[in-house]
């Protein structure tokens, strides 16, 4: 019985990989999932309401698929309630009271997958075979445990971070250029890896082998854009607020051609998406979520000791740290600075790849980064690697420990915060040297 | 295609109530970063307060319409002082990144559910400005010519819109010729030279954001009246880019440069969107290029192109002086090197000198 119960709980994840055919609102967050009977077979014509604080925010109705899908227009808490009359013979809620979960988290950019266990009418309420851990629920058992869960989330998305923020404050230190456009090329990794793994006309390769073709990619973009287009404008002698507008018109531009390529709504990848919780103690983790974070440790660890051990590493921090000065010492300035570009276009590809993965792939998933990206590199101090990774951990660590208190929604804006408070006593950031910067 | 509709409607949108509504938030991002050369990237911020409180005074305080309009105001003062105190001190492009933060953590919090009571949350605030068209003088019917028309609850709208951007440009004209302008261009111009003049910087970097930030406020309750609706996700970093779009297509650091920009960017906004649309619907672009749904990204793309092309090609706009707006200011990382070879240029030296003595 158990057994039998594990495997269709299994069936009804499985509605994480289904795409459905519906339009999502701009902002991507929305509630979704897929309805299977006992046989796991699609049950299609159920009613689904979404409501906040008792106000109507959608109403759906499963496909032929069993797919359904309700655009929110923002994160939050939502109550989502499955209409059991609706219900066709032979099925019923394995919960009787079930119908309605309330408070489902929804957060920035997620497409929330919501399960309604569903099994033949004798089977419900057969509370005693325990199916797996549903995902995490955010009404934790105590204070303690809901704490260590969000730190480790905040690890993981604070890495994410700062993988991406290191290339910006690196190419910020190397040629003043507040590169706005920085949160397109973690968007071009993501997408570009999606292309290779999940796209319907694409080679549908392992996410693997897309992944190190999609940071490849990202590092081609970062060198053509340094040569193509910030090289001959720095040579040109452009100023430096010039090349700040120019980079949000670059922005604009390629986050746009993104959404016209990629489409509005937000995909995940093929692969990695259907996982059973691992229990440590009070942290609970997909296998994949481990990987993403172990990895992120692990790549920030070697950009690290790659600035610190290497010649290339010392000639870009020298660079970095004055540019006049590493010319006048003999290094080749504008290769370090091809070397900067490529790096730090390398490193948003595969920034954009594990938040792809962690979240989900948007058009827009990188200018919402960004933000958060630049509130690491402030935080850290401008131009710093290291001041950006310790940065971004911060961010991530805030945006997620901020919700065990507050509302979700408002995560990024607590980062954000912080942000606004460090410029306020301590402008030139955590590890900035303390020099005049205004 | 039919030439015609797509003129009427670029038309519509270079003289309606939104072309309005962005001269005068850009004429207020014209004294910040025109004037005075301060990187504001939360001019957004400022319309939403503007928008907000006259929604909230109205709509959820049950308030007349003009004190909706003071509550905005004030609303906008009090963020200027906020945002000024902590940032203005800092180099430019930490003013940016600063202000822009700040835009999205306001709009985030009036966003976010904890709000709601006062914002309406996401689902923002409708039906606040009754008072605003029960005194529209305009009798009612369709006005203009051809097919370029204009409904009279327009009308009344884009009448006080263009008359407040009139007043404003005036008002600008007037500033920036008075001392207190010269000093303000000195400070874009070079701070360090304004400062050593006995000049208070940091105040009049303050008085000038504080002014445009009213100019900003009064565009975004134009904004809400016009829709009769707020909603805070139209109020996201995106704006702000279009304000900068436009002033530097009509010439930042000009007096009449948002008007023209603002006018000219509506026009070629709308119709690039009338005109390709047109082209798809009569088959001359096939829908598997570019499909009707994507001509809103499209169109978007092409002003982030339009701006960097504008940036690399003219940075001094339409109406601006190429010497006159380097968009040099805070240039504290630039070169060395190059910075002492600008300088060295006989022509800029004198202008620079004969602006901060006068």
């Amino acid at each position: 019985m158990a057994r039998r119960l594990v495997t269709l709980l299994f069936l009804v994840l499985a509605a994480m990989a289904a795409v459905s055919g519906l339009a999502a609102a701009q902002d991507g967050e929305a509630v979704e999932g897929t309805l299977r009977g006992p046989d796991g077979e699609p049950v299609a014509g159920v009613t689904i309401t979404v409501e906040q604080d008792g106000q109507e925010i959608g109403t759906t109705t499963s496909g032929a698929d069993g797919t359904w899908l309700v655009p929110v227009p923002a994160p939050g808490g939502y109550d989502v309630t499955l209409d059991a009359a609706t219900l066709p013979d032979g099925v019923a809620l394995r919960d009787a009271d079930g119908a309605t979960l309330p408070a489902v988290t929804v957060r920035p950019g997620q497409q929330r997958t919501v399960l309604f266990p569903l099994v033949a009418p004798g089977a419900a309420d057969d509370g005693a075979a325990p199916g797996p851990a549903p995902p995490p629920a955010d009404t934790g058992p105590g204070i303690g445990a809901l704490l260590a869960q969000l730190t480790v989330s905040g690890i993981k998305y604070g890495a994410i971070i700062a993988i991406a923020a290191i290339g910006l404050s690196l190419i910020f230190g190397a040629t003043g250029l507040i590169n706005f456009a920085h949160g397109e090329l973690v968007t071009i990794g993501a997408v570009t890896a999606f292309f290779l793994n999940a796209a319907a006309f694409g080679p549908g390769m392992g996410l693997i082998p897309a992944a190190l073709i999609a940071i490849v990619v990202g590092a081609i973009v970062g060198g053509a854009l340094e040569l193509g287009l910030w090289k001959p404008l720095r040579i040109r002698g452009t100023g430096r607020i010039q090349l700040f507008i120019i980079s949000i018109g670059l922005s604009l531009f390629l986050r746009h051609i993104i959404l016209v390529i990629f489409g509005s709504r937000p995909r995940p990848y093929a692969d990695y998406v259907i996982q059973q919780v691992m229990i440590f103690g009070p942290v609970a983790i997909t296998p994949r979520d481990l990987v993403i974070t172990v990895l992120s440790l692990v790549v920030l660890v070697a950009v690290g000791l790659m600035l610190l051990r290497t010649r290339v590493g010392k000639a870009i921090r020298a660079v970095a740290d004055d540019r006049d000065l590493a010319e006048a010492s003999g290094v080749d300035v504008s290769r370090v600075i091809l070397y900067v570009w490529v790096l730090g276009g390398a490193l948003a590809a595969l920034g954009g790849i594990l938040f792809g993965l962690s979240e989900i792939v948007a058009w827009d998933m990188g200018f919402r980064l960004l933000l958060l990206m630049f509130a690491a590199v402030i935080l850290g101090g401008l131009g710093s690697p290291f001041g950006a990774m310790a940065g971004g951990l911060l961010v991530g660590l805030v945006a997620q420990l901020s919700t065990a208190y507050f509302p979700v929604e408002l995560q990024n804006a607590w980062a954000l915060g912080v942000l606004i408070l460090v410029l306020l006593v301590r402008p030139q950031g955590i590890f900035g040297r303390a020099e005049r910067v205004g | 295609m039919d030439f015609l509709v797509i003129l009427a409607d670029a038309g519509r949108g270079a003289l309606g109530p939104v072309a309005a509504i962005y001269a005068l938030a850009a004429i207020g991002l014209n004294i910040h970063f025109g004037y005075t050369g301060l990187l504001n990237f939360g001019q957004v911020a400022f319309m939403l307060v503007g928008a907000y409180g006259v929604a909230v005074t109205v709509a959820v305080f049950g308030g007349p319409l003009w004190l909706g309009v003071i509550v905005g105001l004030v609303a906008a003062v009090v963020l200027a002082f906020l945002l000024g105190i902590p940032t203005l001190r800092l180099r430019a492009d930490y003013l940016a990144i600063a202000t822009i933060a700040a835009g999205e953590v306001l709009r985030l919090v009036f966003n976010s559910g904890v709000a709601r009571p006062v914002t309406g949350g996401v689902f923002g605030l409708q039906q606040f400005a009754g008072a605003f068209y029960a005194v529209n003088p305009i009798p009612s019917g369709n006005y203009g010519f051809g097919r370029l028309t204009f409904s009279q609850r327009d009308l009344w709208v884009m009448l006080v819109g263009w008359g407040a951007v009139a007043l404003a440009t005036l008002g600008v004209f007037l500033l920036v010729r008075s001392p207190w302008g010269r000093v303000l261009r000195a400070v874009r111009d070079d701070e360090d030279a304004a400062r050593s003049l006995g000049k208070n910087v940091y105040g009049y970097k303050m008085q000038s954001l504080v002014l445009g930030g009213i100019l900003g406020a009064l565009g975004g309750m134009l904004l809400a009246v016009d829709a009769q609706a707020v909603a805070p996700n139209t109020f996201n970093p995106v704006v702000t880019f279009y304000l900068y779009a436009l002033l530097i297509l009509g010439g930042a650091g000009t007096v009449l440069g948002p008007v023209l920009g603002s006018v000219l960017f509506w026009f070629l906004l709308l119709f690039i969107d009338s005109a390709l649309r047109q082209a798809i619907g009569a088959g001359y672009i096939p829908d598997e290029v570019i499909s009707p749904a994507d001509v809103g990204a499209v169109r978007f793309a092409l002003v982030g192109l339009g701006l960097m092309l504008l940036l690399i090609f003219r940075p001094a706009g339409i109406l601006g002086d190429v010497e006159e707006m380097r968009l040099e200011a805070g240039a504290g990382a630039t070169p060395r090197r190059r910075r002492r070879g600008r300088k060295a240029r006989p022509a800029a030296g004198k202008r620079t000198d004969e602006r901060v003595g006068g």
